[in-house]
């Protein structure tokens, strides 16, 4: 007999759903605020990791979660003139490891979601600097300064974001 | 069998996943080494299909938003325009007194290349875009514009702007285009110090950094020297400003030579419209033949203001001639008859006073007409150096 050991009580396992409109819709607009808002704040945050990390761990499905995250890298992948998979590859495992991480632990409350999301962020930039710098053979250089601030502010975004996105939770 | 495919069946999906993107990532990279087969790689769809159904919302918010700024500042927000019309029309005539002085180095300067047969690409056709997205991220400096294939945009055009260069094309699209900006990592461009000349390799290094490479370590180079392109990369013109140096340090990276970051020219950060250069023209730059120049000091010694006269010319003056105030004898007072001589050597130039009284030569326009070329077979003249506001007429004195 398999048992599931867990740090979340029986209700916060609970898997979400979304509506069609509402699963489309914000990846979409996730990028697309990230691409067409030309400011410079905005290069801070990683809108559509956001995205990619609320969807994964509110459905707490593995398979959905990684083909969100691949689907919304390659999309912002377009955008940025690099070889296309480099953000794909890093959010199908960021899609992953959410959507597992989503099984085990509480992360519906503020302070985890914080801290969730820093962490994540870290991951998403290592893995992508690998790809890159492994895989492409482009340059890029690891400014802790920057990662961390970067960290944070998504870290903190993620607080409110993912409060507002709760509200088209459908169970 | 069935029951491993079953225990493992999230890992085994992200590994096929992340396989199938490895693989389509490869194929991307191997191809970008062949740039014939990249601009049709089949990979490559995706990201047409992307900004293609992208640029057209994207067009619809940058109008609609134009619109409302256009009618804000054009019709309501007009206060100050009357003062800065009349600042902008004291800068049109001082830029206009500095276009003629150019205009001359320049006709010199083309003489000297005529000579030497010397090589130049020639800035012919541009198209003016706007900018509708960027890459969003500080891990690549991309932007789009809303020109593409459509509008006569190709790769490696050169984009620029007024202040100076900004990017290449990197890829294009029907209706967009995505420019590669020079503050990228993979950008590059061939580089020239104003003042000493040295030669160098601009690249982007990260945080939107550019950087001057190659320049030895024992050069002396001050910060606030200016950078413009060499030419020598086949992408951008030759002479386009690129930035200032911001500082100067012995590159750890590479050992024997200078890091020489810039603080660009074009604001690269807050780029609304650029210009795509289209259509560039090889040749040895044309000197037109015509009679002796009229010279940019004998316009501007008539357009200076005019000063109380002492000596008037006298009445028996012959028409064209006026009396030289300080030596009582009559000069020609023709724009350029003081310059040379029949047989083209140098004279000093006829100072004309001014007023329809003393100076029976019109005030010459300032256009383009009015300033002849000079004749290619004629060697430059030594023109007397100096500021437009330097130079004063000897009665002034």
């Amino acid at each position: 007999m398999n048992t599931t050991v867990s740090m979340t009580s029986r209700e916060e396992i609970e898997v979400h759903r979304f509506s069609w409109f509402i699963s489309i819709g914000i990846p979409v607009l996730a990028i697309f605020i990230q691409v067409f808002f030309r400011l410079s704040f905005i290069k801070i945050l990683d809108l559509p990791l956001l995205v990619t990390i609320f969807f994964a761990v509110s459905r707490r499905r593995p398979i959905p979660g990684m083909i969100t995250g691949a689907l919304i890298g390659t999309l912002q992948d377009a955008w940025t003139g690099q070889p296309i998979g480099l953000y794909g590859i890093a959010k199908t495992m960021i899609g992953y490891l959410a959507s597992s991480l989503g099984v085990k632990l509480d992360v519906e409350n503020p302070g985890s979601r914080f801290l969730m999301t820093f962490g994540f962020y870290f991951v998403h930039r290592f893995i992508y600097l690998a790809i890159k710098l492994e895989l492409v053979g482009g340059n890029e250089h690891w400014n802790w300064g920057y990662t961390l601030l970067s960290a944070l502010c998504n870290g903190l975004l993620a607080v409110a974001l993912f409060a507002v996105l709760d509200k088209f939770k459908q169970r | 069998m069935e029951n491993f495919f079953s225990r493992y069946k999230n890992p085994l999906v992200l590994m096929a996943v992340l396989f199938i993107q490895v693989i389509a990532l490869a194929t991307q990279v191997k191809r970008l080494e062949n740039p014939k087969s990249a601009n049709t790689g089949g990979t490559r769809l995706i990201r047409v299909w992307t900004v293609t159904a992208f640029t057209p919302i994207e067009r619809l918010f940058v109008s609609t938003g134009h619109f409302f700024r256009g009618t804000w500042h054009d019709y309501i927000d007009l206060h100050d325009v009357r003062k800065k019309n009349r600042e902008l029309q004291d800068e049109v005539t001082r830029l206009h007194m500095e276009q003629i002085r150019l205009r001359e180095d320049a006709l010199q300067a083309r003489r000297l290349q005529t000579l030497l047969e010397f090589k130049e690409r020639f800035v012919v056709r541009t198209i003016p875009a706007q900018v509708i997205a960027s890459s969003g991220t500080e891990q690549s400096h991309v932007i789009t514009i809303d020109k593409g294939s459509h509008d006569g945009i190709r790769q490696d055009m050169a984009v620029i702007t007024p202040d100076g260069i900004v990017g290449k094309v990197k890829d294009v699209f029907p209706l967009s285009s995505q420019v590669l900006l020079i503050n990228d990592h993979d950008s590059g461009a061939g580089v020239i110090l104003e003042r000493s000349r040295l030669q160098g390799v601009l690249k982007g290094v990260g945080m939107g950094e550019v950087q001057v490479m190659y320049i030895m370590s024992d050069e002396k180079i001050d910060v606030g020297d200016l950078v413009v392109t060499s030419g020598g990369d086949r992408v951008y013109p030759k002479g386009m400003p690129v930035g200032k140096v911001s500082s100067v340090a012995p590159d750890r990276d590479n050992d024997p030579f200078l890091a020489i970051k810039l603080t660009t020219a074009a604001d690269l950060n807050r780029l609304e419209e650029v210009l795509v250069v289209v259509k560039t023209a090889e040749e040895t730059p044309a000197v037109s033949t015509g009679p002796t120049p009229t010279r940019a000091a004998d316009i501007m010694s008539q357009r200076l203001p005019s000063v109380p006269k002492h000596d008037k010319p006298s009445a028996d003056a012959p028409n064209g001639t006026v009396a030289d105030p300080s030596s009582g004898k009559k000069k020609a007072a023709s724009p350029g008859a003081g310059q040379k001589n029949a047989a083209g050597t140098d004279q000093k130039p006829a100072i004309v006073p001014h007023g329809p009284a003393a100076s029976p030569t019109p005030t010459p326009k300032l256009d383009g007409a009015q300033v002849k070329k000079p004749n290619a077979a004629t060697p430059p003249a030594a023109e007397p150096k100096g500021t437009p506001e330097t130079k004063k007429p000897d009665n002034q004195e």
